[in-house]
């Protein structure tokens, strides 16, 4: 990116043929915020106001419920296993495509790529395939007892299926644009792969890292359509979040289920809160490295 | 010519090793399962699997409420990101970061505010009563929801085209005596359209898979408000794993066919200069 110099200050006469009368303006500006409004503002507020409509302590019981606590432990734990996972994997595949020149990179690209284009639905579906009763490994875990579709495993492969394109396409683009210079460098200067990686890669991609773990993780924690095929439903067992706020709801237990759901309307608000920040911490790098 | 050019850096085998593996594990194996399964059908017996009445009505519903929710996300977004890029107003960084809620909110907790809102007697449902129209649990219902969820594409891909567009062709536009309509369709719109037709391909490919939003809002009456991927799931609660597998291969059809699309249009993007 090469450094733009900033247009000098104009007066308002000079300004007006690059731009609109002040009531086109006005006009434009109120319709894309009525349309912002009526299709994000109105439904991100309503998720808090049904959900304290009944009082605090409807609230507090809702989200203290021992199911809801489970829901929790286990959205958590999906997070945990997938979003590391993923942080290796996104590593490694941006190390191999932005590094190295080899045959065949953009068609691992698109690979990397696919479950983003793939139904959530289809995603659950293809584990219930292989490791169902039905399914292609199925008699022979039914055989050694070990569970995995309608339990805690599945809902893990489920999570982490979705969730595998977040940090690599995040970490391809930042670190190809980045060159190898410095990591030849560091290994001309007898630095080993792993020190050249810890030392000189790793700093300089960290808030790009970072921006691709938030998403992740708001993702891993909201998935609900592939999740919801492989999970059963099972209360206090194989429930997550984003399921218990479903079953809360289909039994028109409606304080509760958007008393859960103002959680997760949380968590996407400081997944937005953070990523804003780290964007502007990362364009600060960016600025930094050029000069 | 070599599978791989040299270079004095280490690693190589071990992450591409590494990364093959992984994909293969996770994304590879499981998705040819759904091609492996379906295989085993004769051809005949795939197609009426796929084409009943039933089905038929799931693939209308669905790709027309996807495709007026990209058109709607598309005319909108479009306004959205201009006024983003070129105009001052308070709270402007405020609404910028909450333009991807969409993609941060989880689905079901979209689905179950949406419904709230656009039943009868909700917030917004409650002025379209009287006038005999209803949304929640109707096919209008998930069009709504498809809206909220393709909402951020077209205004992401859209920004930092206009950002980077350079003022001077529109300053020679003005010097030879277009009025403002006349630079907007002739050389803004036509620099944001490769741009503007990612974001509506990205939004549409969404809008086709989305379960979570929808199924809340859409009432799920077979023939009328009846989307595929509900189809599918309804099929494995049946134990027809032949037939939610057969429509899942269609699906995924669909989608490998979008994301050609979309990386052809990526790719014409790129080709006129700008990067997304």
């Amino acid at each position: 990116m090469s450094t733009t110099l900033l247009p000098a200050p104009v007066s308002l006469d000079q300004a007006r043929a690059t731009t609109e009368s002040i009531w086109i303006r006005r006009s434009l500006i109120g319709l894309a915020l009525a349309f912002l409004t009526l299709f994000l503002f109105i439904p991100l507020i309503s998720v808090f106001y049904e959900a304290l409509k009944k009082g605090w302590d409807v609230y507090i019981a809702a989200i203290t419920d021992p199911d809801a606590i489970s829901a929790i432990q286990l959205t958590l734990t999906a997070a945990a296993i997938a979003v590391p996972l993923n942080v290796i994997f996104g590593l490694a595949a941006a190390w191999a495509i932005a590094k190295f020149e080899f045959r065949g990179k953009s068609v691992l690209i698109t690979l990397i790529d696919l479950p983003f284009s793939v139904s959530p639905v289809v995603s659950g579906l293809i584990y219930v395939l292989i490791f169902g009763l039905q399914g292609w490994l199925g008699p022979w875990l039914a055989e050694h007892d070990v569970k995995i579709i309608f339990a805690v495993p599945g809902i893990v492969l489920a999570t982490i299926f979705v969730t595998v394109p977040f940090i690599a396409r995040e970490l391809i683009p930042l670190m190809q644009a980045q060159g190898t210079e410095e990591e030849e460098a560091a290994v001309v200067l007898g630095a080993n792969g792993w020190q050249t990686f810890l030392h000189v890669t790793l700093p300089n991609v960290k808030w790009g890292l970072l921006y691709g773990v938030i998403l992740c993780n708001a993702r891993a924690m909201g998935e609900f359509g592939a999740v919801s095929v492989v999970s059963g439903h099972i209360r206090g067992s194989t429930n997550t979040l984003p399921l218990h706020v479903e079953i809360l709801y289909n039994e028109y237990n409606f304080a509760a289920a958007f008393a859960v759901a103002s959680l997760l309307a949380l968590l996407a608000l400081v997944t937005l809160a953070l990523k804003t920040f780290v964007e502007s911490r990362g364009r600060h790098q960016e600025n930094m490295n050029e000069h | 010519m070599k599978f791989k050019q040299h270079s004095v850096l280490p690693g190589f085998n071990l992450a591409l090793g590494f990364t093959l593996l992984y994909l293969s594990l996770i994304v590879l194996i499981p998705l040819s399962a759904a091609f492996v399964r379906t295989a085993a059908l004769t051809w005949p017996e795939f197609w009426s699997m796929v084409t009943t009445p039933r089905v038929l009505a799931s693939y209308r519903l669905t790709f027309g409420a996807s495709f007026a929710a990209a058109l709607v996300n598309a005319i909108f977004g479009l306004l959205v990101a201009w006024v983003l890029v070129r105009y001052r107003f308070p709270g402007k960084k405020l609404v910028d970061a909450l333009v991807d809620l969409p993609f941060a909110l989880p689905t079901a907790v979209a689905g179950i505010a949406l419904t709230a809102l656009y039943a009868g007697n909700g917030w917004i449902g409650q002025f379209f009563e009287p006038l005999g129209i209803k949304i929640a649990f109707t096919p209008l219902g998930v069009f709504v929801a498809l809206t909220f969820i393709g909402l951020p594409f077209v205004v992401r891909t859209v920004q930092p085209v206009l950002e980077d567009m350079e003022t001077e062709l529109e300053e020679a536009a003005a010097t030879l005596g277009a009025n403002r309509f006349q630079t907007f369709s002739r050389i803004i719109f036509p620099t944001v359209l490769p741009a503007l037709m990612t974001g509506f391909a990205l939004a549409f490919a969404r809008a086709i898979g989305e379960y979570g939003s929808v199924i809340f809002i859409a009432g799920n009456m077979p023939m009328v408000s009846e989307i595929t991927p509900l189809l599918i799931i309804t099929k494995l609660e049946q134990y027809d794993y032949a037939g939610a597998t057969a429509l899942a291969v269609v699906m995924l059809v669909i989608s490998f066919v979008m994301l050609l699309i979309i990386n052809f249009l990526q790719w014409w993007s790129r080709r006129r200069g700008v990067v997304i």
